[in-house]
């Protein structure tokens, strides 16, 4: 189907369907419940799902599949939502050119900056492209927004102005960013018995490019292409002297991760027309790489896990505070709840940097192949068992017959 | 010429930080090999050890004052500091007065268990590991490590002034034979310069004059044959990460008067650092120091008005773009011995 | 006029001479081997041929062009491959993987983006593969990882991958060092095959003097950075100065 083989359409259409029915499935506890706080069918937490499962799954086709640590891919997240902006204010609210630039614009960074810092490799090519995302969070920050010449409009952040020219833009179309007319925020709310489930066109614009590159990220995975960069990760002198020039390789997988990048950016400045430097921080960096170390690096997969796992818990912990703790615990005898409140408490809440420091740390050390390598581990833990009561009667069976010759 | 000179003064307290951190990162990396992200951590922790400190010393407990009266006239309560109930009046508080420089105390010990404990704990298991791993794990513990001060201490900058006999400034171009008000320069920075001067002096007679030095950095050169010889390296290379941490942690410590700390100053540091090694030259430890004097004091040059009037912001991104030149034009860094990391 | 003419190679490492004044010329289709005890130079040679030392005098001249001053992918694309010492191979990558990249570097040169079509598609690639594993006694394994064969696969299949290339002249740098005896005489019987059923030119640098008189044609021998005689291998046998280089060695 669509030139994929057999296990890879099934990937592909498990998480078609999972992507198109999020709404149902995020909201499985209904509206008033105490449950209710582990729903995450909220349009906004939906919409950073996907964006950042773009995000990630471009990463993952440099770093998963090259194995080039890049600390820098923040940097082409802000260009990507600095230049749908832009288009926001100068052209149009319709997302297609400003999507459209976005990539174009994070392409084109990613090309100088790729050509620069892959000259180097390893560690110094980690530390080059964390000095050039610095830099441009030191250029949006402050450098490009000064009286005489503002691009980024600085500590404030780049927003839509009601002066702001906008020469396209009719009356008849929404204030706020849509696609042809169709405005991001417009939502089909579908109430049934105490559920409710948000229908969001903002969500399913997302979904729907989301879709497209996770397909385009099987095609390459599968294709010569990819199978160079899984040979540069492997042994880049044995490709090197199989008359392979790996620095274009290595350029082209820097490019396109920068181009979902740009993308993912685009789109966050789609769902939300506002965008700040401090989405190219190196934060935002180091969560990218946890994203897709945390799926696992490698694996078609393991980014989109990755990018809704964090996104997911990054939400549902920021919302706890000691009040729910107590609520949690309060099965316990009073002196425990409150020791657990305790002992909960830095972690939850604002705590969540200091959270996913340690589950990062905790990937690292212990399940370097992410979430789709312990999925796999636990599966043949399974399996195991299975052959060993088998290969447990071959074993009594050869026995038996040893005697008799 | 007294512009120029007062250019150079005023990056050094930025490019002595900035030497420090380098130094540190170096010999991790040339001894142990690791990549460490959690260095700039360890330069942010050694600056909490100076607010701890002066916490604890200023720990009080109320007392009823009967030689003062409110407007009321009952006796007044006031705070006292328990070290100037114990010690009197005048000692106790200039103990407190001289809490960072009385932090170094703390701080030596505090950093070599925590660099004993992450190399025993942590980046040990990490050698084997490719270097991506590395750097994501420190990475990680940088994180955990700023959260965790950002949970006791909060995210706004806290102060923690200098000992009042080191507040003001001098004006050294009048000693130097300049014009009065020429060249105007704080007293702390000087103080600091002199500081890491000393450290990074005995730093490297220690390399130079020990038989430990000698091992360490014959490791440094090759740390395969070194094991070899039967020189216990693993147990050098331990002592050798708690000497980098504590090397950090006394230049954030010293650094508290100048930059009020605050959690997220240690990364902001270790990028810079990170580009002070890539240009003094990766595993080159003068390298690292000249490296880190000459940005420091390129920064201060890029500050000022007639540089940043001419190129808006130039002073914000000026070390990334030599680093940048440097790395195309002599990948090697300034002082990095040929061949070594020059692919 | 030899398909690999090196003439005048001098190469210094500070004040070490490792090759002075090394002239060498391997006839088409022969098994040409370069002997010569430790510190002759012998690998120091081999660098300069692909590309990852220059030579600071002389020159390199394959096929009749130039190798000197190109990079490693370049020079293979010009029709040399190399065998390392410890088999090179893409540990990540299943057999069938690590047959199809030289497929393709021979097909699309250096670089080709192509990022769209499925590589398990290319049905001529994939065909031309599989003969050359079935060649290399190895179809069985092909969708093994191959990190997890044994040294003597890797041998095996690093040396399938530098086949598939149709190389003009093969590169063999020390292909038994560290094996076993069993294991060198097999890597003898497979260079024999491939030599039977093609016509490749290789040249051999090798230590083990077995493996040299078992299939080289013509010899060279290297003592101290330059070449002592260039003859057939009986001639190299009884030879004097040979047996003084190699001699001299064993009494330090």
């Amino acid at each position: 189907m669509l030139g994929l083989n057999k296990h890879d359409a099934m990937l592909f259409v498990i998480v078609l369907i999972l992507t198109l029915l999020a709404p149902f499935l995020l909201n499985p506890f209904p509206q008033g419940s105490s449950l209710a706080q582990f729903n995450a069918g909220y349009p906004d937490l939906m919409q950073r799902f996907v964006i950042y499962g773009i995000f990630a799954i471009g990463f993952n086709i440099l770093f998963g599949l090259t194995g080039y640590l890049s600390f820098g891919h923040a940097a082409f997240l802000g260009m990507g939502s600095y230049a749908a902006v832009w288009i926001f204010k100068l052209l149009t609210y319709n997302v297609v050119p400003a999507i459209l630039l976005s990539v174009i614009v994070a392409g084109l960074f990613a090309l100088v900056i790729g050509y620069i810092s892959l000259r180097r490799s390893g560690i110094y090519f980690s530390i080059l492209t964390l000095a050039f995302a610095q830099m441009s969070f030191a250029l949006a920050y402050s450098v490009l927004s000064n009286p005489k010449f503002n691009l980024t409009n600085g500590e404030t952040g780049l927003q839509v102005y009601s002066n702001d020219p906008q020469w396209l833009h009719r009356a008849s179309l929404p204030d706020m960013p849509h696609l042809f007319g169709l405005s991001v925020r417009s939502t089909y709310t579908l109430r049934m018995n105490g559920w409710t489930f948000d229908f969001n066109s903002g969500y399913y614009i997302c979904a729907a490019i989301m879709i497209l590159m996770f397909y385009l990220s099987i095609r390459i995975f599968r294709s010569p292409f990819g199978m160079m960069l899984r040979a540069i990760k492997s042994n880049q002198q044995r490709l090197n002297y199989t008359g392979l020039n790996s620095r274009p390789y290595t350029l082209a997988a820097f490019v396109i991760s920068g181009m979902y990048a740009g993308l993912a950016g685009g789109l966050l400045a789609a769902m939300d027309p506002l965008a700040g430097a401090e989405r190219m921080q190196w934060t935002a960096s180091g969560e990218v790489v946890l994203m897709t170390i945390l799926g696992g690096a490698g694996t078609l997969i393991g980014p989109v896990l990755g990018a809704g796992f964090i996104k997911y818990f990054e939400n549902i912990f920021s919302k706890i505070n000691d009040n729910v703790l107590h609520q949690w615990f309060a099965f316990l005898p009073d002196g425990m709840e409150d020791l657990m409140v305790t002992i909960v408490h830095p972690f939850i809440g604002k705590g969540w940097n200091l959270t996913l420091g340690l589950l990062f740390m905790i990937v690292v050390i212990f399940l370097p192949g992410g979430l789709v390598e312990g999925g796999q581990r636990v599966g043949r833990v399974f399996r195991r068992r299975d052959r060993k009561a088998s290969g447990a009667e071959a074993e009594a069976a050869r026995q038996r017959r040893t005697p008799a010759e | 010429m007294d512009a120029i000179l007062l250019q150079i003064l005023n990056g050094l307290d930025k490019g002595s930080a900035y030497a420090l951190i380098a130094l540190g990162l170096t010999l991790i990396f040339g001894t142990l090999g690791v990549v460490n992200f959690a260095h700039g951590a360890l330069f942010m922790v050694g600056a909490f050890c100076a607010i701890f400190l002066q916490r604890l010393l200023g720990t009080s407990f109320e007392i009823i004052d009967e030689t003062q009266k409110d407007f009321l006239g009952n006796p007044l309560k006031v705070q006292a500091p328990y070290i100037e109930y114990w010690f009197g009046k005048d000692i106790g508080a200039s103990i407190i007065d001289w809490s960072v420089p009385l932090a170094i105390l703390l701080t030596i010990p505090v950093m070599l268990v925590i660099g004993y404990v992450m190399e025993r704990g942590l980046i040990r298991h990490f050698y084997k590991r490719p270097h991506a791993d590395q750097i994501l794990v420190t990475f990680g513990l940088a994180i955990v490590l700023q959260e965790i001060i950002k949970y006791f201490y909060g995210a706004n900058p806290i102060q923690a002034p200098e000992p009042s006999a080191f507040k003001g400034s001098v004006d050294l171009g009048m000693m130097l034979g300049f014009q009065a008000n020429a060249i105007v320069y704080p007293i702390w920075r000087l103080v600091y310069f002199a500081f890491s001067v000393v450290i990074i002096a005995g730093v490297f007679a220690f390399l130079q004059f020990t038989t430990f030095g000698m091992v360490v950095r014959a490791g440094m050169v090759d740390r395969e044959t070194v094991g070899m010889l039967g020189i216990n390296i693993d147990k050098r290379f331990t002592i050798m990460f708690g000497i980098a941490a504590a090397v950090a942690g006394l230049a954030g410590v010293m650094y508290a008067p100048i930059n009020a700390p605050n959690y997220h100053m240690g990364m902001d540091f270790l990028v810079l650092s990170f580009v002070v090694v890539v240009v003094g030259g990766m595993g080159s430890l003068p390298g690292a120091v000249l490296a880190g004097f000459l940005l420091g004091i390129l920064e201060s040059a890029a500050s000022t008005t007639w540089a940043t009037t001419t190129i808006p912001g130039i002073n914000q991104i000026i070390i990334y773009l030599v680093a940048i030149i440097v790395l195309l034009t002599r990948p090697r860094g300034l002082m990095g011995r040929k061949g070594v990391m020059e692919d | 006029m030899g398909i690999l003419e090196v003439k005048g190679v001098n190469k210094r490492f500070g004040g070490l001479k490792a090759l002075s004044d090394v002239n060498l010329s391997v006839r088409e289709n022969t098994v040409h081997a370069i002997i010569g005890p430790n510190g002759a130079g012998k690998s120091t040679l081999l660098n300069c041929l692909v590309g990852k030392l220059i030579p600071d005098t002389g020159s390199v001249m394959f096929d009749g062009q130039s190798v000197l001053g190109r990079k490693p992918h370049e020079i293979n694309q010009m029709g040399i491959s190399r065998v390392f010492q410890t088999p090179e191979i893409f540990g990540d990558l299943t057999v069938m993987e690590n047959i199809l990249i030289p497929c393709f570097a021979r097909r699309d040169g250096a670089f080709r983006l192509h990022a769209f079509e499925n590589f398990a598609h290319e049905k001529d690639l994939v065909e031309k593969a599989e003969a050359i594993l079935v060649d290399v006694n190895m179809i069985d394994k092909r969708n093994m990882h191959s990190a997890s064969m044994s040294r003597g696969d890797k041998r095996r299949l690093e040396m399938a991958m530098c086949l598939v290339q149709e190389p003009k002249l093969l590169l063999l740098d020390e292909p038994t060092a560290g094996m076993a005896r069993a294991d060198t005489n097999n890597t003898i019987d497979l260079l024999r095959d491939i030599k039977s059923k093609r016509d490749i030119t290789m040249c051999i640098i090798e230590h083990d003097m077995h493996v040299v008189f078992s299939l080289a044609d013509r010899i060279t021998v290297l003592a101290q950075g330059t070449p002592l005689v260039e003859d057939e291998p009986e001639n190299i046998k009884g030879n004097p100065k040979v047996q003084e280089a190699y001699l001299g060695e064993a009494a330090h």
